[in-house]
């Protein structure tokens, strides 16, 4: 168990704000921070890694006191068995990707740890390359396994994925999942993708002004668009052409006119089922809708 | 010929002293600079730089005064370790140890300043100590910064020559370096001779310059930064 009672005074681009958090967090969680841009999250991650001293407060990690304000106790990054992974990947530029690796072995560990660990990540081709030679996904990866490679039973992940394409942060965040799991890590993880929290998190806690707002699971706390959010468009049909593959609709619908294709697959029934002056309803799934100011 | 290699000899030998007691001396020094804040620091900042505003022939001066025999350091020093700096080798380097030191120190605390610290950030909550991140993560990827002062440094002391004149003279093989031969033939008219050490100093430096730009554009494609 993670108990968590912290101040700290914090300058955004949005002004200075007081963080004042309080927040108990189960041993084999994984837990999301969700909120706006400068409301502290990555300051309350740092704070957990011993980066950032708070100004007041005690952090409490499976009964060892890492940080007490009273007491005068602020454990060092290097004690408290922390793995963080930033957004920026951080990874060491003198060193090979093994290198890398090798580097946050745990003093004890064997090295063969780190053939496991590259294995696990699909990394053993990488092994002897550069990370400047590396794509934005593969460094990531990297600077997950090293982050493994120390042993840590807190794992932070700030904003870890948010520079990655969609099919790359897929890949990774099952890959995440897999590994909280087989390691029995507790995990806090930064981000603004509500699908990824829903995906990730067991619990989600948002953040605004400095405080803790909201905190529950992610299904009952946040909104899921794909299952309500579309848009509708219902108007009359006032012509219809025949064209090579398919057919061209045109539709008069709230004062302005469509013309929409559709091919022959996505009309299956013949063309003429269409008649003119028939009600039509478009409908816009929100995967394909965008919004934008005219 | 046998005395132009062996003034060219004892410069070299100056310079190369020079600059490895700054590199020892300056890493720890910069990287306290860089990464620490406390209330003399402006104070040391100025001392460090001093030199480089400062007349070499008042900076020679006051090491004259302060290793004779008549001050409190020269006394303790002949007294106890026998030991005698005003026109001696030793008394040399330690000159142009102090008059190099902003030539080593600013550009290696320039490449602490700019280390991002994410990658400290990284290195700590990896485990690692202040003196291995030190080691394994921040000196190799500040090799530029680290030539460019090992560089100036032996370049600049080659060419060193208040200092050098005040402290200590001009004794062949100890403290007679070249800028002191050239200063020399060129009072006594012979600019054949003085041109022989100032074109060797001319084409060292020149080189020198060539090699630090060729590899410190190499070491940053390394490095990526």
């Amino acid at each position: 168990m993670i108990d968590l009672q912290l101040s700290k005074y914090i300058y955004t681009s949005e002004g200075d704000q007081m963080l004042t958090i309080e927040m108990q967090i189960e041993t084999g969680s994984v837990v999301a921070l969700y909120g706006s841009s400068g409301v502290g999250k990555t300051t309350l991650l740092r704070m957990l890694a011993g980066l950032t001293k708070p100004d007041d407060g005690h952090i409490e990690v499976n009964g060892q006191i890492w940080f007490d304000k009273k007491k005068g106790i602020h454990v060092s990054p290097q004690k408290r068995g922390v793995g963080m992974v930033f957004q920026e990947y951080a990874l060491f530029p003198n060193m090979t990707v093994r290198q890398n690796i090798e580097y946050g072995l745990a003093d004890h560990r064997d090295k063969r740890w780190v053939d496991e660990l590259l294995e696990l990540t699909d990394l053993t081709q990488l092994s002897s390359r550069k990370p400047g030679t590396l794509s934005g996904g593969q460094q990531q990866r990297v600077a997950l396994c090293r982050t493994l490679a120390h042993n840590p039973s807190l794992l932070l992940l700030d904003e870890a994925f948010s520079s990655l394409d969609q099919a790359t942060r897929t890949r990774l965040q099952d890959e995440t999942l897999r590994l909280h799991r087989h390691f029995s890590l507790t995990t806090i993880l930064v981000s603004h993708d509500i699908e990824e929290i829903r995906k990730m998190a067991d619990v989600v806690i948002k953040i605004e002004q400095g405080k803790i707002i909201k905190q529950g699971k992610p299904a009952d706390l946040l909104y899921a668009p794909k299952k309500y959010h579309h848009i509708e468009l219902t108007g009359i049909l006032t012509k219809v052409e025949t064209v090579e593959g398919g057919c061209i609709l045109t539709i008069h619908a709230s004062d302005s006119t469509h013309r929409i294709f559709l091919d022959t697959a996505s009309t299956v029934q013949n063309p003429t089922q269409w008649q003119v002056g028939d009600s039509i309803v478009i409908t816009l799934p929100y995967e394909s809708s965008s919004v934008r100011k005219l | 010929m046998e005395e132009y290699l062996e003034t060219l000899l004892l410069t070299c030998q100056l310079a190369f002293c020079t600059t490895f007691i700054l590199v020892i001396v300056s890493i720890p020094l910069a990287y306290g600079l860089a990464f620490f804040r406390f209330r003399i620091k402006p104070i040391i900042e100025a001392l460090i730089s001093l030199p480089l505003v400062l007349p070499p022939t008042v900076l020679g001066f006051y090491l004259l005064v302060t290793f004779s025999p008549e001050n409190m350091l020269g006394h303790w020093l002949e007294k106890y370790l026998h030991v005698s700096l005003n026109f001696t080798f030793a008394g040399i380097l330690i000159g142009s140890t102090i008059y190099s030191l902003p030539f080593m120190v600013h550009p290696i605390q320039a490449g602490f300043e700019n280390f991002p610290s994410i990658l400290l950030d990284a290195s700590y909550t990896l485990g690692k100590s202040r003196m291995t991140t030190l080691w394994k993560v921040i000196l190799p990827n500040i090799k530029p910064s680290l030539l460019s002062g090992i560089v100036l440094t032996f370049a600049h002391t080659m060419g060193e020559f208040g200092v050098i004149l005040m402290i200590g003279g001009n004794i062949p093989g100890e403290t007679r370096v070249a800028s002191i031969v050239i200063y020399d033939l060129v009072e006594d008219l012979k600019y054949k001779q003085a041109n022989q050490y100032a074109l060797a100093l001319l084409l060292f430096s020149f080189v020198l310059l060539i090699a630090l730009y060729r590899l410190s554009r190499r070491t940053q494609s390394h490095t990526l930064f």
